[in-house]
């Protein structure tokens, strides 16, 4: 094969995980990752660069749009990041030290997780009337517009929320992935954060924490400009059309589609991983 | 709201929307003459050897960049690209710092350090 049918084809590649990773919200980077390596053959490390430079480019597509209308929690954001950060370098070095191997079965474990989340259903829960003591003295505590006006929330357990956005951060540095799923467990669940808020303060963070990788991705060798040209412009282009079509789009049915894709690839990543076929 | 200074919102979506429209547009030219030029060569992407050091610092992208090598312009769009998310974080120590909020803009700082330390020192 040569390198513009390659190109073409890996382009796509990367509109169709940019266009599933944006209506589910999952993101590209869970896709790309395995198709790149089981259907295209590249090794993990070109994969996983190619793939965390175009998460920073959806990241940073949505925050500028999102940032305007007030959902996100721009404190909370800042400080998740000083553990998101910290977590991704270490997940960058630890990416340089440990096997192919490893990395693909970590991933195939990592997919199961995020298809167990994402095909979870989302229970709707009273919010928490009662301030915490930490978090208000962070000044994290805010408000966001609803359809009968502006709703205030109280933020909780924010040793718990930093904790995971740590593991959150060295996840998304060692398999060069968004890890928006657990950024938004850690807000959502963890921290009692609205949904809404916490899904565009995680949008808002992924393109930070991607960042932080990037830096030893790229010093490394790992960012190939050949590889990393098709899959950055695809899954741009696959999620603007994500974003264009999300409001008309029929999830409850793509969302198990995605479901049953990432259950098969992350069987393929692990079975793979663990017989040396990576 | 956190921010009680919508300018620097604006400022920061408009940081955020033009490095990335940039890098893309960069990534797109030097993409074509990339092609153009090995197009037709067979991949080399399925070993790892990693990237030659021209590709890997910033100094040589720059060099590469500048000789119109296709490599070379697509890893310029990509350094912008990472280096968007870091001047987000830049401005927002700046609209920290314009509300008096002292502790959160000590820790924009310690993010934007992080994200310096990996792109130069790493």
């Amino acid at each position: 094969m040569t390198i513009l049918t390659f190109t073409a084809l890996v382009s796509i590649g990367a509109v169709l995980a940019g266009l599933l990773g944006s209506l589910t919200g999952l993101g590209g980077g869970v896709v790309l990752v395995p198709l790149l390596t089981l259907l295209f053959k590249v090794d993990i490390r070109y994969a996983v660069g190619a793939s965390l430079v175009s998460v920073i480019a959806t990241s940073s597509g949505a925050a500028a749009a999102y940032v305007k209308e007030g959902f996100s929690n721009i404190r909370v954001g800042i400080f998740l990041e000083i553990a998101t950060t910290f977590g991704a370098l270490l997940g960058a070095f630890l990416a340089t030290r440990i096997s192919t191997q490893a990395i693909a079965i970590v991933f195939g474990v990592m997919l199961l997780i995020s298809a167990y989340l994402a095909s979870r259903p989302r229970v709707p829960r009273a919010t928490d009337q009662v301030p915490d003591r930490l978090a208000t003295r962070l000044r994290m505590n805010g408000s966001f517009p609803t359809e009968d006006g502006i709703r205030k929330y109280f933020v909780r357990r924010v040793p718990a929320g930093f904790t995971i956005m740590f593991g959150a951060g060295a996840l998304s540095g060692l398999l060069g992935i968004g890890s928006g799923a657990l950024k938004v467990l850690a807000m959502d669940q963890a921290m009692r954060i609205p949904f809404k808020v916490s899904t565009t303060t995680s949008n808002f963070m992924i393109g930070v924490t991607a960042a932080a990788s990037a830096g030893v991705y790229l010093s490394r060798g790992y960012v190939d400009p050949g590889l990393a040209m098709p899959v950055m412009l695809g899954v741009l282009a696959g999620s603007f059309l994500g974003a264009r079509i999300l409001p008309k789009a029929n999830t409850q049915w793509l969302r198990l589609v995605f479901g049953a894709v990432i259950l098969f690839l992350a069987i393929q990543m692990i079975y793979k991983g663990a017989t040396g076929g990576i | 709201m956190p921010w009680t200074d919508r300018n620097v919102e604006n400022v920061i979506g408009n940081v955020l929307r033009y490095g990335v429209l940039g890098s893309a547009a960069i990534v797109i030219f030097g993409g074509a003459i990339f092609l153009a030029r090995h197009g037709h060569e067979p991949i080399p992407y399925y070993v790892f050897h990693g990237e030659p050091a021209e590709f890997r610092r910033i100094p040589g992208i720059l060099k590469a960049a500048a000789s119109f090598r296709g490599r070379g312009i697509i890893q310029l769009g990509l350094l912008l690209l990472i280096a968007t998310p870091i001047a987000r974080v830049a401005f927002s120590i700046v609209g920290f710092m314009a509300e008096k909020d002292r502790l959160y803009a000590v820790f924009a700082m310690i993010v934007c350090m992080v994200l310096l330390y990996s792109l130069v020192a790493a």
